[in-house]
C-alpha cells in the first residue's frame, strides 16, 4: 500500500471524527501557537532595539574613564588630540554629560532626557536643525545657556514655539536657540524626539563634574575593531595603562542586549513547548483508544492481507497527520496572536513593537509537532500491528 | 491433480492456565479445486481452528498444512499476510464492513493490500459488486444495507482479489432463513463458476447445501464424504444431542 493512501485514509479518518480530532489536537495547538508568539515577540524585541540603538548611530564608540587614581587626568582637549591623531579609524568626538536633574518647562518637571554635547553632536547622532540654529564652539567656548530641543518637546510643551523660550535644567535657566527635526515617525515621551541638548561645558559647570563620558565616531562602520584598537592603544598610552577606561561600541552594546532577549525568549519558549510534548501525550492516548476501538477494525485488514508494517503505518500516519493538522492551525493561531499582540502593544504602551512570526520558529514549530505525532502515534501503532487476527476478529 | 487444501496429521493445542485443550487432534483431509464443502461441527468440535488454519489466521501445533503445495505452518507472519490476501477470500458471519468506507472503498481493500493500481482497483470493485447485484449502491455505508446485502458486499469483498479458496464462516448465522438461503445460492453459484468454496457451519440444514460434508467432533473427522448421504447429518455417537439440526 503507498503512503499516499494511508495519508488519505488518516484523512478520512480525522474528519469522520471532527470533534474527537479537534480536542485531540488542542494540546498541539496551543503548544505552536504559544511557541511562534514568544519568539515573534522576542524577534520583535530585537529589532525594536536595534532600531533604537541605530538612530543614535551604530559608527559609534562610547568611552567611558575613570580618572580615579590614575596618574593623569583627561581634559576635553587630550581626547580631541587622540581621536585627531587617528584620522584613517576616528572621525568625530563629543563629550557627553548627562543631566540627572531633571528638565523643568513652565512648572512641569518632564522625563526629557539633557545631555551636554559639542558643537559636533548633529552630525554625531545625524539630526538636524528645523528652526533656529544648532550649538556652537562659541556657545562651548562661553559656557553659553542655551539649549536645542527636541521636535516632541517643542510640540509638547511649547505647542510648536520653543524658539527663543526659557527652560530649567538643574536649576538653570537656557534658552531654546534651536528646534530639531523630527527623527521618529510617531514621536512619543521618552522617545528620540523627547530630548534636550546644552554644551557640554555648561553641563559639567552645572553638574560640578569633570567630562568623563565621550562618543567618538568611526570614519568605517565595517571596521569597528581595529577602530576600536586604534582608540584603545592611544587610551592605554595615555594613562600608561588599561585600567582607567573603557570603550562600548553600540553593535557590543546592541549584541549584549539581543543576547539577553534570546536567552529569555528560548526560556520562555522552552517552557511553551512544554504544552508541545503534552499535547504529544494526549494524542497517545487517544491513538490508544482508537486502536482499542478499531481492534475488529484491525483484525479484519490483517484477515483481508494487511501486514504488520502496513497496520503499523496506518496508524502513524493518522498520528502524525494529526499532529502536523494541529501544528498547522497552531501556525494559523500563532499568526493571529502575534498581529493581535502587535495591536495590543501599539495600543497599551504607544511602542511600535511588531511581534512578527519567525520563518524560522514556524517551520521549527511544525517539523516538532509533526515529530511528536510520529514520535507518540508509535506505541499505540506498535500495539495495534501486534494484535492476534483470530482475537481481533472476534473482539466485541 | 495434486489437492489444494491438504490436511496432514494437523492438530492444535492450547494451553488454558494448567491444562492443554486439544482443538484439533490427528485432522486429515484433502479438498480439491472446485470443491464446495461444508465443516460442520458444534462448538467446540474444532471447526473454528480448522477454519483459523485454513484461513491462514493460525498455524498447526503439529502435523502439516500445505495450501496449493505450499506448506502453511512454516510462513512468517508477513508471508501468512500475503497468502491470505492473495489466495483467500474471507465471508464473516458479522459481515465485517468497515463502516467509514462506502461499499466500493470497502470491496476495494483486499485489492490495496495487494498494491494493484488505483484505476484498475475501481473496475475491479465496480465489477465484483456488479457480480453480487449492489454495483448500483456503490456510494452506500454499509450501515445503510439490509444484513442480506452487506453479506453481498462482503462476498464481493471476498471475490474481487480473484482468491484459490472462498472461506464463509457461518455467511448465514446473522441472517433470517429466506436471506440465508439467497447468500447460500450465491455461494453455489460461485461453486457453479468453478470457484472452490469452503462453508463453516454448526447447522446441518445449511451444510447439507454443500457438495461435500466434513464432519468434526472434540477435534476429530467423523464423517467426511458427499452431502447427501444420510450419514452425513447424523452420526449415531451425536445423534439425540443435535436436536434441531438434522434436516
Amino acid at each position: 500500500m503507498k503512503i499516499t493512501e494511508s495519508l488519505s485514509l488518516a484523512l478520512k479518518n480525522i474528519v469522520s471524527s471532527k470533534v474527537r480530532t479537534l480536542l485531540t489536537m488542542l494540546g498541539i495547538i496551543i503548544g505552536v501557537a504559544a511557541v511562534i508568539v514568544i519568539v515573534g515577540l522576542g524577534s520583535g524585541l530585537e529589532h525594536y532595539i536595534a532600531d533604537s540603538f541605530s538612530s543614535m548611530g551604530t559608527n559609534t564608540l562610547t568611552v567611558s574613564v575613570q580618572s580615579r587614581g590614575a596618574t593623569r587626568t583627561m581634559e576635553v582637549e587630550d581626547m580631541y588630540a587622540i581621536v585627531a591623531a587617528h584620522p584613517g579609524e576616528l572621525e568625530l568626538c563629543s563629550p557627553t554629560v548627562s543631566m540627572m536633574s531633571g528638565v523643568k518647562i513652565g512648572t512641569e518637571t518632564t522625563s526629557t532626557s539633557a545631555s551636554g554635547v559639542s558643537e559636533d553632536y548633529n552630525r554625531i547622532y545625524s539630526c538636524t536643525i528645523s528652526r533656529g540654529r544648532g550649538l556652537q564652539y562659541s556657545d562651548i567656548a562661553t559656557r553659553a545657556k542655551v539649549c536645542v530641543v527636541g521636535a516632541y518637546v517643542n510640540q509638547a510643551y511649547f505647542g510648536g514655539n520653543a524658539l527663543g523660550q526659557t527652560l530649567r535644567v538643574g536649576g538653570q535657566a537656557l534658552t531654546v536657540v534651536g528646534v530639531l527635526s523630527q527623527r521618529e515617525d510617531s514621536m512619543s515621551e521618552g522617545g528620540s524626539d523627547d530630548c534636550l541638548y546644552l554644551p557640554y561645558s555648561t553641563a559639567a559647570r552645572l553638574g560640578g563634574s569633570r567630562v568623563s563620558s565621550y562618543v567618538v565616531t568611526m570614519t568605517d562602520e565595517d571596521r569597528i575593531d581595529q577602530s576600536k584598537a586604534a582608540l584603545e592603544r592611544s587610551l592605554t598610552e595615555f594613562f600608561g595603562s588599561d585600567d582607567y577606561f573603557t570603550i562600548i561600541t553600540m553593535s557590543e552594546l546592541v549584541d549584549t542586549m539581543t543576547g539577553m532577549i534570546n536567552i529569555l525568549v528560548g526560556v520562555l519558549a522552552g517552557i511553551a513547548a512544554i504544552s508541545l510534548v503534552v499535547g504529544g501525550i494526549g494524542i497517545m492516548n487517544i491513538m490508544l483508544v482508537s486502536v482499542t476501538e478499531r481492534t475488529r477494525e484491525i483484525g479484519v485488514r490483517k484477515s483481508l492481507g494487511a501486514k504488520e508494517r502496513t497496520i503499523m503505518e496506518q496508524f502513524v500516519i493518522e498520528a502524525a497527520v494529526t499532529s502536523a493538522l494541529g501544528g498547522l492551525i497552531g501556525i494559523g493561531l500563532g499568526y493571529f496572536l502575534s498581529a493581535a499582540a502587535t495591536v495590543a502593544v501599539a495600543r497599551l504602551l504607544g511602542e511600535a513593537l511588531t511581534v512578527a512570526p519567525t520563518p524560522f520558529a514556524v517551520l521549527m514549530a511544525f517539523g516538532i509537532s509533526a515529530g511528536i505525532g510520529v514520535l507518540f502515534g508509535y506505541l499505540p501503532a506498535k500495539k495495534a500491528a501486534r494484535l492476534n487476527p483470530i482475537d481481533a476478529l472476534h473482539y466485541d | 491433480m495434486a489437492a489444494l487444501i491438504t490436511f496432514q496429521d494437523v492438530c492444535k493445542y492450547y494451553h488454558m492456565g494448567d491444562s492443554t485443550v486439544t482443538a484439533a487432534d490427528h485432522i486429515s483431509f484433502e479438498i480439491g479445486t472446485g470443491e464446495f464443502t461444508a465443516i460442520v461441527g458444534s462448538s467446540g468440535s474444532g471447526k473454528s481452528t480448522c477454519m483459523n488454519i485454513i484461513g491462514c489466521l493460525d498455524v498447526p501445533t503439529q502435523g502439516t498444512y500445505l495450501l496449493n503445495g505450499q506448506d502453511v505452518g512454516q510462513m512468517n507472519k508477513n508471508q501468512l499476510a500475503e497468502i491470505r490476501n492473495e489466495m483467500l477470500g474471507f465471508i464473516f458471519q458479522q459481515y465485517n464492513l468497515l463502516p467509514k468506507l462506502n461499499l466500493l472503498e470497502n470491496v476495494e481493500v483486499p485489492l490495496m493490500y495487494a498494491g494493484v493500481p488505483r484505476g484498475e482497483r475501481r473496475e475491479r470493485a465496480r465489477a465484483a459488486l456488479e457480480q453480487v447485484g449492489l454495483e448500483d449502491k456503490w456510494r452506500h455505508k454499509p450501515m445503510e444495507l439490509s444484513g442480506g446485502q452487506q453479506q453481498r458486499v462482503s462476498i464481493a469483498r471476498a471475490l474481487v482479489g480473484k482468491p484459490s479458496v472462498i472461506l464463509a464462516d457461518e455467511p448465514t448465522g446473522a441472517l433470517d432463513s429466506r436471506t440465508g438461503r439467497e447468500v447460500l445460492s450465491v455461494l453455489q453459484d460461485l461453486h457453479s463458476a468453478g470457484h472452490t468454496v469452503v462453508l463453516i457451519t454448526h447447522d446441518n440444514s445449511i451444510a447439507v447445501q454443500a457438495q461435500r460434508i466434513i464432519r468434526l467432533e472434540d477435534g476429530r473427522v467423523v464423517y467426511d464424504g458427499p452431502a447427501d448421504a444420510r450419514s452425513a447429518v447424523v452420526t449415531p455417537m451425536a445423534a439425540d444431542e443435535r436436536g434441531g439440526g438434522s434436516a
